[in-house]
């Protein structure tokens, strides 16, 4: 049996390690089998270096074309299966066609890599980085093998970071005036805000602010828009009177948020929206919805 | 909104306790294992119960006390760090993230209080914010608990840091303003409740409402309590927040319960130091508030705070507490037109109550409230509430009931105009009211302007009043003359002067009572003039001179005047037997001829007024017992009145009747004393025409019913006999004696031995003396037995 096991198995073991691995801070990442493994976190600009180790089967050897190592950006669309768009590919050649006999091991380095965008999963496509390592063989394939990363890239804090005030209502019925403390919060942030009631004409059972996700995809008529609610927060119970003031008090860190992307690549946006809803006893619901801009804050 | 029938709500009620208790079945677990997130899961879970809207309060409140006991578990839990490695801090954000806003704030309530007494955040802030996240919740059963909850759990923190002084007076403003912030916001809520649903189930609202003022009220309570909140800061800050609260809502239930409230739970110190503004809330509430029994309540308080000790009562003065108050009342009664009569009238009973308590000395300020009361009454019609008339009542026995003195009330100006707006019952009723003060308090009115005053305020009793023609209970009628008539005898005063004017106001006043009355005044009234002629009498050395105005003689004038007036009633009876009082008092004042003229109104009572044979009868004795001690007559006069009488004497109708008024005659002649008559001659005449008179009786006796009647007369006269002659009557000789004992035994012979105790008693009498030796042994020695 031991000849089959070596015709399916792949003839060697090739293994990518980051040369500051044991340091590197590792996140979770969701794989498309729905487990979650820990990977290396990146960002811009960093050098990432490592190496890669290809060991063959006990007593083969490989004869190769060569090896090289590929770090790439890509964007891939669920609804465009299989078709990847590579917006970022380096590439580093490890050795010259010939034999492997034993355990042999790269060292690569790429140096201050430009990343711009940032891993992401939504609902209608994926943003990741990986490194790929191919060793090239003339028969049986070639022997490919990938290690995901992460990056996420940090924004300073915005210089100018105004409120959202604002005042709406339907004439004689309902009005109010809300404000949230910014327009522009990371991810940690807390939104602090409050809900004047100018005029409260109809009884109003309760009041919700939700966060809201649109992802766009592609352009002009092949625009493909999906809003997901990813948080449903409770800000009022009961029928509020006139000048009746809510405070808003909320956390950002239980929601699985991203920053706010525009325009990535051409090829898609996230962005984030605050909606204000009251529901009335009939269940008629108002609402407001404001965008809001979500970046990422380095962690002091 | 449906009405919702009671096995319904069991039902939700179950269900609500169900769910608490599963999630806290797993919410234990979870505190077991120190797991914080399920802990935190199933907090959450269980507090979602609390989210219904289809418990009434009181069920609701069960429901509540489940959850709440819960969360003093989970409380304990988050107080120990090293349980579930999470600092306060990190606590205090991480509950804030529950995405439903009540178990969210429950949450949140239960935290901060741990994170209050760990002292790692400035507690101002964090029950700044407490109070302020609490807004959310604008359901106002859910909030109120809410609310009520967060009260509840931070009491103790909060009385940890309202008294605790070594930190600087912010913090226990920090306190208070809290409290005040939270107070606030669950009366908003408290009074919204009235303004759900429609309003035909207004009166079940109110209900329900009134089950949960406690929890509003409570806020007031834990604010008195906690040692840091000064006069200085009640004055500044509490009180004008409260009460500028309870002002704006314009909500009866709720200023009702929260004036009252103010006043039970506050040293009552602090309510004399900040009186002005709490009395100005009081015309600021809604017409329909009962806030007489509020000011009622304020100044029962205040009177037992100032009987508690005398330095207190300085502070009293201090504030000008009185007239605060009556400023007060003034305009609540201003102010709300619509209050009943018996709402002001009470009002005005609290002050005097007040009053009376605070300055029993200050009868100005007594009278300035029966003043205020009686402005108010003339601004409507006559009382017909009986409920007002009582708390009139009230408020005119009070006074009488502190002084016990009546002449103090009497001082009140105000007094009788107040009494002017009772009806007539109620007027007699209040009359009987003072004059039962006097009687119990033995009160002595003694001078003339009160005694004006006084009637003035009892003329129900004294006269008819205008169209009083009610049908009267006579026994209340004698009941309430008898008690004019021992008022009368309250009157006194030492001086003569005085005395007179005293009794001429009475007189005056009583002569308008009508004949009805008079039977039971004028008795009264003579003998009270009589003292002072008898007092008179007895200083008679002083006076001199005509210039004098109480002397005897005006005094007999006006005594026959008031005598003469019961001649219309008719009462001759009366009349006659005070006739021979002032008779008798005239003899002793030497005024023969004013006891001349008494007897002879006597005289002519008699004989044209009394009819009837045995009250002539009564009438003669009295004559005859009258005249026999008088000794101011001259001879002529004298014989004059004792022929009169002798004659009046034979003349009655029954033999017996004649016989004993003759034998009673006798004693006209014979008077001991130094210078009595003694007219042995008459006297043996009266007696023997008293035998003739019996013996007549005897005869017809046997006559008419064919036995001889007792030998009474025959015995009673021969105890005449024996009296004279111990007496030294030198007409009555033994051998008459003698021969009247021989008599009664020939009498006693025709009849039947029965034996005679009388008879038998005499003799032994006699007996007894012939044995005593002496000189009249020897004198008594010649009769034989």
């Amino acid at each position: 049996m031991n000849f089959l096991i070596g015709a399916f198995k792949p003839a060697c073991n090739i293994s990518i390690t980051f040369s500051d691995g044991k340091s590197r801070k590792q996140v979770p990442m969701k794989k498309e089998n729905g487990k979650t493994i820990m990977v290396s976190l990146f960002q811009s600009k960093e050098s990432i270096a490592g190496k890669v180790s290809i060991e063959p089967l006990q007593g083969k050897k490989i004869e190769h074309l060569g090896v090289k190592v590929e770090l790439l950006g890509q964007i891939e669309m669920y609804f465009d299966r299989g078709n990847f768009y590579d917006f970022t590919s380096l590439v580093r050649e490890l050795d010259v066609p010939g034999d492997i006999y034993e355990r042999k091991t790269y060292p690569f380095e790429f140096s201050t890599v430009e990343m711009p965008y940032e891993t992401y999963n939504g609902a209608n496509l994926r943003l990741r980085y990986v490194l790929k390592v191919t060793v090239s063989r003339n028969y049986g394939g070639s022997i490919v093998e990938y290690q995901d990363f992460i990056v996420r890239n940090y924004s300073p804090p915005p210089s100018i970071n105004n409120s959202i005030k604002m005042e709406v209502g339907i004439e004689d019925c309902l009005h109010i005036e809300f404000e949230y403390n910014k327009s522009k919060y990371h991810l940690k942030d807390v939104i602090i805000g409050k809900i004047y009631f100018l005029l409260v004409r109809i009884k109003i059972k309760n009041m919700d602010l939700e966060i809201r996700r649109r992802e766009s995809t592609g352009s002009g008529a092949n625009t493909h828009v999906e809003t997901e609610t990813l948080a449903k927060f409770e800000l009022m119970d009961g029928a509020p009177v006139r000048g009746e003031s809510i405070p808003i008090r909320l956390f950002l860190s239980p929601y699985e948020l991203t920053p706010t992307y525009r325009n990535i690549n051409n090829k898609f946006s996230v962005k984030y929206y605050l909606n204000l809803v009251l529901v009335d006893e009939e269940d008629r619901r108002y609402f407001k919805q404001q965008e809001i801009a979500i970046y990422r804050q380095q962690d002091s | 909104m449906l009405l919702i029938g009671a096995e319904d709500e069991e039902k939700w009620l179950a269900e609500g306790i169900a769910g608490v208790q599963h999630n806290a079945f797993y919410l234990h677990r979870a505190l077991d294992s120190n797991n914080l997130r399920d802990a935190l899961k199933y907090s959450a879970q269980m507090l979602s119960e609390l989210r219904t809207s289809k418990l009434s309060p009181q069920k609701y409140y069960e429901l509540y006390m489940r959850a709440f006991d819960e969360l003093r578990i989970l409380e304990m839990f988050f107080k120990d760090e090293s349980k579930h490695g999470v600092s306060v801090v990190d606590l205090y954000e991480l509950v804030q993230h529950a995405g439903n806003i009540l178990p969210r704030l429950y949450l949140l309530c239960t935290v901060g209080s741990v994170y209050i007494k760990s002292k790692e955040a400035p507690a101002k802030e964090l029950l700044q914010d407490l109070v302020e996240m609490c807004h959310g919740v604008q359901h106002p059963i859910r909030g109120l608990f809410l609310r009520s909850y967060l009260a509840q759990i931070s009491r103790d923190k909060l009385l940890d840091i309202g008294s605790d002084y070594e930190g600087d007076a912010d913090t226990v403003m920090d306190a208070v303003e809290f409290i005040l912030e939270n107070f606030t916001e669950m009366n908003k809520l408290w009074v919204r409740m009235q303004l759900e649903g429609p309003g035909r189930v207004r009166e079940k609202r109110e209900k329900e409402r009134s089950a949960l003022q406690e929890l509003v009220g409570k806020n007031l309570h834990v604010l008195s309590q906690i040692e840091g909140v000064d006069l200085e800061i009640y004055k500044e800050t509490v009180l004008p927040r409260v009460l500028e609260q309870v002002v704006n809502c314009k909500d009866d239930l709720s200023q009702y319960y929260l004036m009252d409230c103010i006043i039970q739970v506050f040293p009552d110190e602090y309510h004399l130091q900040t009186l002005e503004m709490l009395l100005a809330a009081c015309p600021q509430v809604q017409p329909t508030v009962d806030i007489k029994t509020v000011l009622s309540r304020l100044m029962d308080r205040l009177s037992k705070y100032a009987a508690s000790s005398a330095d207190v009562l300085t502070e009293f003065l201090q504030v000008e507490a009185f007239t605060k108050l009556s400023n007060a009342i003034e305009k609540v009664i201003e102010v709300q037109v619509d209050m009943p009569a018996v709402g002001a009238i009470t009002l005005y009973v609290s002050l005097l109550t007040f009053t009376l308590r605070v300055h029993p000395d200050r009868l100005d300020y007594v009278d300035q409230v029966l003043g205020a009361c009686v402005k108010k009454l003339s601004s409507i019609p006559k009382l017909e509430d009986s409920r007002a008339t009582k708390q009139v009542v009230a408020l005119l026995s009070a006074p009488l009931e502190k002084y016990n003195d009546t002449v103090t009330a009497l001082k009140i100006s105000n007094y009788p105009r107040v009494m002017d707006h009772l009806d007539n019952g109620t007027n007699k009723v209040m009359a009987m009211v003072i004059i039962e003060s006097i009687m119990k308090n033995n009160t002595c009115i003694s001078t003339a302007d009160k005694v004006e005053v006084l009637f003035e305020l009892i003329k129900g009793l004294i006269k008819d009043l205008d169209s009083a023609t009610d049908e009267l209970d006579e026994e209340d009628f004698k009941d309430e003359q008898n008690s004019v008539a021992k008022l009368i005898h309250m009157l006194y005063n030492n001086e003569p002067e005085e005395m007179l004017k005293i009794i001429c106001i009475v007189w005056k006043h009583t002569m308008a009572g009508g004949p009805k009355r008079l039977p039971f005044t004028v008795p009264s009234l003579v003998f009270s003039a009589l003292r002072l002629v008898r007092q008179l009498q007895g200083q008679e050395g002083d006076i001199v001179g005509e210039e004098v105005p109480a002397t005897p003689k005006k005094i007999f004038q006006l005594l026959s005047q008031m005598i003469e007036a019961l001649s219309a009633v008719p009462s001759p009876e009366l009349a006659l037997r005070l006739y021979l009082q002032c008779a008798e008092a005239a003899n002793g004042c030497d005024l023969e001829y004013v006891a001349y003229e008494f007897f002879t109104q006597v005289f002519v009572l008699y004989e044209e007024e009394i009819a009837n044979s045995k009250a002539q009868v009564t009438a003669i004795h009295l004559i005859i017992g009258a005249l026999q001690r008088m000794n101011v007559f001259s001879v002529e006069n004298r014989d004059t009145l004792t022929h009169k009488t002798t004659g009046y004497s034979a003349r009655l109708l029954k033999k017996p009747d004649q016989c004993r008024a003759v034998y009673a005659c006798s004693h006209l002649f014979w008077v001991d004393g130094q210078d009595g008559i003694r007219d042995g001659e008459r006297v043996l005449l009266c007696l023997k025409r008293a035998l003739r008179i019996a013996n007549a009786a005897q005869q017809m006796a046997s006559i008419a019913r064919d036995s001889s009647g007792p030998v009474t007369l025959f015995v009673e006269i021969l105890n005449k006999y024996l009296y004279y002659f111990e007496k030294g009557n030198k007409q009555i000789t033994a051998a008459a004696i003698q021969h009247l004992i021989e008599l009664i035994n020939t009498e006693m012979q025709g009849d039947s031995a029965t034996s005679d105790a009388f008879l038998a008693s005499t003799l032994r009498y006699i007996q007894f003396q012939k044995q005593r030796g002496g000189v009249m042994g020897a004198k008594f020695e010649s009769i034989k037995l």
